[in-house]
């Protein structure tokens, strides 16, 4: 039966057993079922949270498969958040136009991408210095968008609003027979869980594949795996298009979501999130960068319910305790003790 | 015997200090050449412009004809070349299988992968580590691993840059028969080394770096009773 998931198991992967994939289906019958027994306004903020895992999951592609540390991924969201801000307002989007509008907000965040990651890898910008560029983009991108107050700061009828940030867009709507769907609620819910269920396992059955051979090659050993013929530069860049996309399309959705952006997303603070949640869950792992950043998501808007300080104190805690005592990640952390206990889920050393 | 790779006139120099110094080298094909030397001679530097990890001053490196000698190494490996440097990079949190399925899925479709990595396993004796991570492996058996890794992209001239350091003589001794096996296959070899029984044993055609620049070559037998040679180089390693 498992071998009919082809490349969705494999050696990058934790989690390809009988065992994993019946657990998989539970979970996932359990979040459509979800929305059957909460109010409306549970359900929407659990839409919220599952926005945010697309960011994640871009970064672990990047940096725990690839080995590249973009701090950029919230550059991007915040990119594609005013792109579709931009976009829809002036369409005055309505119907599949919106979906259009949220389509091509993630294309001209994955073009910046394109050009920013070109310079970067070509230029042989590596290691920590990827890091620093990327974070150095996002601040530069915040900075740029908080002074944009002024009247002058406007694409056609679309205004940026410096710190106050940029409202008005219309939310997603699906085309519908008779008349469109809008994605709010339970409906937004089941839309975006299909949506992040696609992606993920997109990405397992790419990082499994030929080309996520090549991706932990160029991690492990860059040199190494050019010298095995490998174009190493277009890997590169070709993943760094894809994890900020997926970034990309978070804040899109996000924006969408909220009907609202601001310079904030781009600030130090969030832009240290997904480095948290990948890092947290265990950033060389799909399936724990997106258990982790739930759980951590969730926690933390309970905690932001009290104080919003300590909320983010906490989070720099949790970084620290990762990377001094875990740092191959929590949920990593722990799954590689189930095994090693039950011996029950089928893991990389496990599977040819 | 035409060239499989062929060096002329080749400089290499960082800031003032001169590494190489108007270097001739030409591999024929279908031989095993041995490229000895002091240390400090230029020898890997030699090995780094011929693979492409440098750019030399001044000079060109043709590979089958062609002039390759500002084509990245990733390039030169897809005309033909295959290469294993001094230090033993092998994918280390990667189980050995896999290390050898990222080489060897560069040449071959899906479906005969896994009969050419079983092959390959065999002929490294890795067969009972498969599943290991390679760098759990000793140094020699990494040192294996990463030869079959080179091995696996069946390239027409292989390069190794001192393929047996840290070896044990007996594991030495295998390796030199690997190389003489597959150049009774027709592959074409260069070897830096160090060790003069292993060069003895396997070498057809030595040249010799002294100071950056081709101190002497011709056939082995001819190198070894060298008087000059022996001076600058086997006096002090012989029987090493």
């Amino acid at each position: 039966m498992l071998q009919l998931l082809g490349n969705l198991n494999g050696p990058q992967t934790i989690g390809n057993g009988r065992a994993f994939w019946i657990g998989f289906a539970v979970v996932l019958a359990l979040a459509i079922a979800y929305p059957l027994g909460f109010d409306p306004y549970d359900v929407g903020n659990a839409a919220y949270f599952l926005i945010w895992i697309f960011a994640a999951l871009g970064l672990s592609l990047m940096w725990g498969y690839t080995g590249i540390l973009s701090f950029g991924q919230m550059a991007f969201f915040g990119i594609a958040g005013y792109g579709y801000g931009v976009i829809s307002i002036n369409l005055s989007a309505t119907g599949g136009m919106t979906l259009l509008a949220l389509a091509a907000a993630v294309a001209v965040a994955a073009l910046f991408a394109a050009v920013l990651g070109y310079f970067m890898i070509y230029g042989r910008v590596g290691g920590v210095f990827f890091g620093i560029v990327t974070f150095a983009t996002t601040l530069a991108l915040a900075a740029f968008m908080g002074q944009t107050a002024g009247p002058e700061w406007a694409i056609g009828r679309a205004r940026f609003n410096g710190y106050n940030g940029m409202g008005g867009m219309p939310p997603l709507e699906l085309p519908w027979f008779g008349e469109p769907v809008l994605l709010e609620g339970t409906v937004l819910y089941y839309s975006i869980l299909a949506l992040l269920l696609v992606v993920y396992l997109g990405l397992r059955w790419l990082v499994n594949g030929r080309f996520g051979n090549v991706l932990v090659a160029i991690r492990e050993d860059p040199l190494r795996a050019e010298l095995l013929g490998y174009d190493i530069r277009k890997y590169q860049l070709a993943v760094f298009v894809l994890g900020s996309s997926l970034a990309a399309l978070s804040g899109g959705l996000y924006t969408a979501w909220g009907q609202f952006i601001t310079p904030a997303v781009m600030g130090l603070p969030s832009a240290a999130m997904p480095i948290i949640w990948v890092a947290f869950s265990g950033r060389a792992d799909l399936t724990a960068t997106l258990v982790g950043t739930f759980v951590l998501l969730l926690s933390f808007q309970a905690l932001t319910v009290y104080s919003q300080q300590y909320a983010l104190i906490l989070m720099g805690a949790l970084l620290l305790i990762t990377v001094l005592f875990v740092p191959s990640g929590f949920v990593s952390g722990i799954s590689q003790w189930l095994r090693r206990s039950h011996g029950g889920i089928r893991t990389r050393e496990s599977l040819s | 015997m035409t060239a499989m790779l062929e060096v002329r006139g080749l400089h290499k120099h960082f800031g003032g200090l001169n590494v190489l110094a108007d270097v001739d080298l030409v591999i024929d094909t279908g031989e095993i050449h041995c490229l000895i030397g002091p240390n400090g001679a230029g020898k890997s530097t030699l090995f780094k412009v011929m693979v492409g990890t440098y750019e030399p001053s001044a000079g060109t490196v043709r590979f089958l004809g062609a002039d390759v000698t500002l084509r990245k190494p990733f390039e030169r490996v897809r005309r033909g070349m295959s290469i294993k440097m001094q230090v033993p990079s092998v994918f280390r949190e990667l189980p050995v299988l896999q290390n050898l399925v990222i080489a060897l899925q560069q040449r071959l479709p899906k479906a005969g992968i896994d009969a050419e990595a079983e092959r390959l396993l065999t002929l490294l004796e890795l067969g009972a580590q498969a599943r290991q991570a390679a760098g759990k492996l000793s140094h020699g058996q990494q040192q294996w691993l990463e030869i079959g890794m080179a091995l696996a992209l069946q390239p027409k001239l292989l390069l190794l840059d001192e393929p047996t350091a840290g070896m044990s003589p007996e594991e030495t001794f295998r390796t030199g028969e690997l190389i003489q096996r597959l150049n009774g296959e027709g592959m074409t070899v260069l070897v830096v080394e160090h060790d003069m029984t292993f060069i003895r044993q396997i070498a057809q055609k030595v040249t010799v770096l002294h100071f950056g620049k081709v101190f002497a070559q011709g056939p082995v037998e001819a190198i070894v009773r060298d008087p000059r040679v022996a001076e600058i180089y086997l006096g002090k390693t012989h029987g090493h």
